[in-house]
C-alpha cells in the first residue's frame, strides 16, 4: 500500500476492484465505512456481487480478466472530457515527456515485438532526449509524441460501448462509475483504489495494476491522504517476507539478485544502479552500492572485505527465471533432489496442483515445516496414489505458532509490529528461527570438514547468542544494521558497534552492515522502534507515528511530496499529509518523502524519488509487455479479443494444457471466504471455523442451475483441461451470466481453500487452474480459466 | 517498567492495563474490574491471518493460553476482530497441532516419530549431499564461461507465515547454500 489502513477514512471515493475487503480484510472495512459516513462513495467492481458489493453505492459487474478494458475506458473518459488534475499531471508525471518517433502500436502489438521469443525489444519505447541527456518535454501536452497525446490516442479506442461489450458491464453503471471517479480530479478531492489478487492473478496482472495507477496519477490522487494505490495483502507478513526477499529475483530491500554476467561487485553495481542526467531527480536507487555492500557485510561479517569484493562471489548468480511456475516445471522434470517447505502448501495453493503433486513424487527428500499435517506434507498418501511407489524421504517438523515465538511482522500498510511470545509451543514444536539455526549450525560443522565451495557456509556470520533459539533481538538489530568501525558521516560521529540511525548513513566501503536497508531505522540506538505503542496522533490524520514503525524511515504515506503544490501547500488543505512551513523552512506532518525544499525553489527534487527520472510513469518503458496497458483476453476465454487480433498477451508463451475449443464453456474464477484462509491448514483444522464453512462449494447462477437441472446442495463435478474436482453447488443470484459481444457467458466461482487432508476436506479448486503466469511477475492466472460443470460427483 | 500516574489510572481500568503501557508481558492488576482475566498474564500480539495487522491481547495462565481477544488500544482494529482472528485461540489450543518430529521413510505408508537430533543430522547430511552433487560453479553461456556458484539441486518455498527476522535468517541461509530456486506465497 502507498497509504495505510486508517488512511482509507480520508477518501471521497473508494474503488474496490479485484478485491473484496468486507470478506477478506474485514476489519479494514471499518475505515471504508468511516469514509462513507463522511459522504464517500463506494464503488465495487467485481464479477460476483460480493459482501463488499452489498455495501457499495455503485456495483459494476465485469467479466474476469477484463480490468484493462474497464480502466482503459475510464482513462479515455478523463482525457476526452479533460477531467484530470492538470497541474499535478504536468509537474509530477511523465505526461509532458516526448517519446521516440520509432514507438508505435499496431493491432495489439507494440513496436519491437519478437514473436519467436514472445518478447519485445524495448529500444523504441524510450524518451526523446535533449543535448543534456534529459527527456524532452512539452508542458502544453499538445505535442503529438508527448506521453499525454500517445495515451489519449491509445485509449480513444476504449469507448464506453466497446468497453461494456468486452467486460459485460451494464453501460449505465459503467458511466456512473466514470462520473464518480472523475469527480476526484479536483485538487482537493481524492479516490483510493483497494485491489488484491483479483487484479494480479492474470497473464497481464502487472498491467492491471498499472492501469489503476495511471488513473490515480491522472486524477492527482497518488501521495494524497485517502488516495494512493493500495494492494490488500492476504497474509499477515507477506509484505515482510517480500521485503525480506524470499524470492528468486530480489535480495532484501528489493536489491536485485545478481545475474551470471554481473561478474564482480563493480559489474553488479554498474548494471543495477540507475543513472539520471536530471539534477532534479533524487534517483534513490543510486544508493544501490551502499545497500549491497551493507548486506554483504551483514551476511559474511568480518570475512567480507574490500579486498575480496565483500564476498560477492559467495552469492549464487542466476541465469534464468526461477519463479514459482518455472520451479514447478523443473520439479516435474526431475530437476530437484530436495525441497524445503516453510509453512506452505503448494498442492493446494499452486496452479495445476495435480502436476505439482506428481512432480513431488520424484524428490529424494522433502522437509515440511508446519503447525499442521498439510496436504503437501502427505503427498505420498494422497488419494489415488500407492505410497510404496514413492521413494521420497519426508521430514515433517512441528513449528511454533505466532503466539509461541517473538518477532516482527509487516502489515499491508507497511507497519512493522512486534509480537511477543505468550507460551511455549506444544510438545517438541519449535520456532522457524530455531529450525533454520539448527540447519546452519549442523551444516557449518559438516562444511568445516569438507564439501564443495564450503566458504559461503563456513564464513557465514551467524552470531545470535548461545541460547536454545537464536536471539531474535540480535537478529532484529542486524536487520537494521550497525557501524563496523568508528566513522564520521555527514558530519556526525559514530562508534563501532552503534546501530545505524537510518539508511541515509549506510556506506559502500564496509563501514556499515544492514541486513535490509529498507528496515534501517527500525532498531536504532533508541531501541526497537517496532515495539512502540505510542497512541499520539499529533496531526489528527491517523498516522500514529509512535505506534510501531513503518518503512521507509517511519513514513506513513509514500510519495507524500506529491500531495502538495509547487509551493509546498497541500492540494487539500483540510487533509494535509505534509506542508511546507515557509517561516521555519521545514516540512510539517508525516515524514516527507525526502526533505528537499518545495518544487518552486532551487535544490528541489521531484517527488517520485524511486524512479530515475523522478516523475510518475504514465508511460512505463520497463515492463515486459508494453509501456501502456492494453486489453487482451485471458489464456482461456470464451470470446475473441474485440480490441485487436492479438487474442492473448503477446509477451506470454502459450503453455500446454490450455483448451479454448468450447469443451469447457464456463468462465471459472477462485476466491476466498472470511472463515477460511489461503490453502486452508490454518482454518480447516479449527473446529469453530469448520463449523461455519464445512464444505467445498461452487457458486453458479440461477440460470445455469436451471439449464443443468441443479438445485442448492447438489453435488457436481467441475472439470478443466487440467483435472476435475467435486463440490456442492451453491445456486445464487450473486453470480449472474454476462452479456459479452452479444453472447451470454456463464461464470462460476469457487473458494480455493480446500484439500484432501485436515478436519474439513474438499475438492481443491487449483486442480482446475492453469500454470501460466503474468508476463512481468509470472503470478499464475488463477482468476480466469475455462471449466465445465456436470451434475453428480466424480464417481457418480 | 516505568508507569506514569496517568497511565496507571488508565491502565487499571483495562483488562490489559499493563499491556497498554509497554506491550510486554506482565500481570494484570489485582484490582482489575475484569474478573474474567484476574490473575492472568497478558501479552500483545498481531493477528497471523490477513495483513490488516490487528492487535490482540493474549491471556495466559500456568503456561496455557486461556483467552485471546482484540486489543482495544490498537489504533487499527480498536478491539475488533473478524471470524478468523477470533478463532486464533484454537490455533494455540488444538489437538491437531503437530508436537513431534515426524519422518516418513522411502516407500513407507506411515510416519515415524524421531528426535530433533536425529532429524537435524539426517537433514543436514541430505542437504549437503544434494548441494555437493548439484553445485554449479561455472556455466557457459553464449560462448563465455561465468562463475555462478549455484546449488541447482534443491528448492525452498515459504514463508509468508514467518516473522521478518525468521525470513531474514531463512534468506541468509538459502543464499549461503547457493539456492537460486527460492520462492514463496508472494509469487502466487
Amino acid at each position: 500500500m502507498t497509504n495505510h489502513w486508517i488512511d482509507i477514512q480520508h477518501a471521497d471515493v473508494i474503488v474496490c476492484i479485484g478485491s473484496n475487503p468486507a470478506e477478506n480484510h474485514p476489519v479494514s472495512f471499518k475505515y471504508v465505512e468511516k469514509a462513507m459516513d463522511n459522504g464517500a462513495k463506494l464503488i465495487s467492481v467485481d464479477p460476483r456481487y460480493t459482501r463488499t458489493s452489498s455495501k457499495a453505492d455503485i456495483y459494476a459487474q465485469l467479466r474476469p480478466g477484463t480490468d484493462i478494458a474497464f480502466m482503459g475506458g475510464l482513462i479515455n473518459y478523463l482525457l476526452t472530457n479533460d477531467l484530470i488534475q492538470k497541474e499535478y499531471v504536468v509537474h509530477y508525471t511523465n505526461a509532458a515527456f516526448l517519446v521516440s518517433e520509432d514507438f508505435d502500436f499496431n493491432d495489439g502489438l507494440f513496436s519491437g515485438y519478437d514473436p519467436e521469443n514472445f518478447s519485445y525489444n524495448k529500444e523504441s519505447w524510450a524518451y526523446q532526449l535533449n543535448d543534456n541527456g534529459m527527456p524532452k518535454r512539452d508542458d502544453t501536452l499538445e505535442h503529438p509524441r508527448s506521453v499525454y497525446q500517445l495515451m489519449k490516442k491509445h485509449y480513444a479506442r476504449y469507448t464506453p460501448e466497446k468497453v461494456c461489450e468486452i467486460t459485460g458491464t451494464e453501460i449505465q453503471s459503467y458511466m456512473e462509475v466514470a462520473r464518480t471517479i472523475a469527480s476526484t480530479h479536483k485538487a482537493d478531492k481524492v479516490a483510493t483504489v483497494m485491489y488484491a489478487m483479483g487484479t494480479t492473478q492474470h497473464t497481464y496482472g502487472t498491467q492491471n495494476v498499472r492501469s489503476y495507477a495511471m488513473l490515480q496519477l491522472l486524477l492527482g490522487n497518488i501521495g494524497m491522504a485517502g488516495g494512493g494505490i493500495n494492494a490488500l495483502r492476504g497474509e499477515s507478513n507477506v509484505q515482510g517476507s517480500t521485503d525480506y526477499a524470499i524470492l528468486y529475483h530480489i535480495l532484501p530491500g528489493y536489491l536485485k539478485v545478481p545475474t551470471y554476467d554481473n561478474v564482480n561487485l563493480a559489474a553488479y553495481n554498474e548494471k543495477w544502479t540507475p543513472k539520471t542526467n536530471d539534477p532534479q531527480s533524487a534517483n534513490w536507487w543510486s544508493n544501490t552500492p551502499k545497500y549491497m555492500t551493507s548486506l554483504l557485510k551483514a551476511y559474511w561479517g568480518e570475512a567480507a572485505t574490500e579486498q575480496n569484493d565483500f564476498c560477492y562471489d559467495y552469492l549464487p548468480k542466476r541465469s534464468g527465471n526461477y519463479s514459482y511456475i518455472r520451479l514447478m516445471e523443473r520439479l516435474q522434470n526431475g530437476g530437484f533432489e530436495g525441497m524445503v517447505f516453510m509453512g506452505t502448501n503448494p498442492i493446494v495453493g499452486g496452479p495445476d496442483v495435480n502436476a505439482i503433486a506428481s512432480g513431488m513424487d520424484k524428490l529424494k527428500w522433502l522437509v515440511a515445516v508446519d503447525l499442521w499435517e498439510t496436504e503437501s506434507s502427505v503427498f505420498w498418501k494422497r488419494p489415488g496414489v500407492d505410497p510404496k511407489s514413492i521413494d521420497t524421504e519426508v521430514f515433517l517438523l512441528p513449528a511454533a505458532s505466532s503466539v509461541e515465538k517473538e518477532g516482527s511482522i509487516s502489515n499491508s500498510g507497511r507497519w512493522t509490529q512486534w509480537r511477543y511470545k505468550a507460551v511455549n509451543p506444544p510438545g517438541h514444536a519449535e520456532s522457524d528461527a530455531f529450525i533454520v539455526h539448527q540447519w546452519v549450525t549442523h551444516l557449518k560443522k559438516l562444511y568445516q570438514e569438507d564439501g564443495v565451495f564450503p566458504e559461503p557456509i563456513v564464513d557465514l556470520a551467524w552470531n545470535y547468542g548461545d541460547g536454545h533459539e537464536p536471539d531474535i533481538d540480535l537478529v532484529a538489530r542486524e536487520c537494521n544494521g550497525r557501524f563496523t568501525r568508528d566513522v564520521v558521516i555527514k558530519g556526525k560521529a559514530f562508534k563501532k558497534g552503534e546501530q545505524v540511525p537510518s539508511f541515509a548513513y549506510l556506506q559502500a566501503d564496509g563501514s556499515t552492515t544492514s541486513g535490509n536497508w529498507l528496515y534501517c531505522n527500525s532498531y536504532t540506538e533508541e531501541g526497537n522502534m517496532m515495539q512502540r505503542r505510542g497512541k499520539e496522533d499529533p496531526t489528527g490524520m491517523g498516522f500514529y507515528p509512535n505506534w510501531a514503525w513503518c518503512w521507509p524511515v517511519n513514513r506513513r504515506v509514500l510519495y507524500n511530496r506529491a500531495s502538495v503544490d509547487l509551493q509546498g501547500r497541500p492540494w487539500n488543505p483540510k487533509k494535509p499529509i505534509i506542508s511546507w512551513n515557509s517561516m521555519t523552512r521545514k516540512w510539517e506532518g508525516d515524514v516527507p518523502d525526502g526533505g528537499w525544499v518545495p518544487m518552486n525553489e532551487d535544490e528541489t527534487k521531484s517527488p517520485f524519488i524511486m524512479i530515475p527520472e523522478g516523475y510518475g510513469r504514465l508511460f512505463a518503458a520497463g515492463l515486459a509487455d508494453g509501456p501502456l496497458p492494453e486489453h487482451y483476453e485471458p489464456m482461456e476465454s470464451p470470446v475473441a479479443n474485440a480490441m485487436t487480433s492479438q487474442q492473448c498477451n503477446p509477451a506470454v508463451a502459450i503453455p500446454g494444457k490450455i483448451n479454448n475449443s468450447g469443451k469447457y464453456p464456463y468462465v471459472g474464477t477462485t476466491y476466498r471466504v472470511s472463515e477460511h484462509w489461503q490453502a486452508g491448514a490454518m482454518t480447516r483444522n479449527l473446529p469453530w471455523l469448520v463449523e461455519l464453512v464445512p464444505d467445498m462449494f461452487v457458486e453458479i447462477s440461477e440460470e445455469l442451475a436451471e439449464s443443468k437441472s441443479l438445485k442448492n446442495g447438489d453435488m457436481v463435478t467441475i472439470s478443466s483441461e487440467r483435472g476435475q474436482i467435486e463440490a456442492r453447488v451453491l445456486v445464487t443470484e450473486r453470480i449472474k451470466p454476462l452479456r459479452v459481444q452479444g453472447k451470454l457467458v456463464e461464470q462460476v466461482g469457487m473458494p480455493w481453500h480446500f484439500g484432501f487432508n485436515g478436519l474439513a476436506t474438499g475438492g481443491t479448486a487449483n486442480t482446475l487452474t492453469a500454470a501460466v503466469g503474468c508476463a512481468n511477475t509470472t503470478i499464475p492466472e488463477f482468476k480466469a480459466f475455462l471449466c465445465n460443470i456436470e451434475k453428480g460427483g466424480i464417481n457418480s | 517498567m516505568g508507569i506514569s500516574r496517568r497511565n496507571f489510572i488508565k491502565g487499571s481500568c483495562l483488562t490489559a492495563g499493563a499491556v497498554a503501557l509497554t506491550g510486554k508481558q506482565s500481570e494484570a492488576g489485582v484490582d482489575s474490574p475484569e474478573m474474567r482475566t484476574k490473575g492472568l498474564q497478558t501479552s500483545t500480539t498481531v493477528c497471523p491471518y490477513c495483513a490488516v495487522g490487528c492487535g490482540m491481547i493474549v491471556h495466559t495462565k500456568n503456561g496455557k493460553i486461556v483467552n485471546i481477544e482484540g486489543d482495544t488500544e490498537h489504533p487499527i482494529n480498536q478491539g475488533s476482530l473478524c471470524s478468523k482472528g477470533s478463532a486464533l485461540f484454537q490455533v494455540a489450543n488444538n489437538e491437531r497441532r503437530l508436537d513431534k518430529v515426524q519422518y516418513r521413510a522411502p516407500g513407507s505408508d506411515k510416519w515415524e516419530e524421531k528426535s530433533w537430533d536425529w532429524a537435524m543430522q539426517r537433514m543436514a547430511k541430505l542437504m549437503k549431499e544434494t548441494r555437493d552433487r548439484n553445485f554449479v560453479t561455472e556455466e557457459e553461456i553464449n560462448g563465455t564461461t561465468y562463475t555462478v556458484n549455484r546449488n541447482d539441486g534443491m528448492a525452498m518455498l515459504g514463508a509468508a507465515a514467518l516473522d521478518n527476522e525468521e525470513c531474514y535468517l531463512l534468506g541468509k541461509f538459502a543464499r549461503a547454500m547457493g539456492v537460486g530456486y527460492l520462492e514463496h506465497q508472494a509469487r502466487i
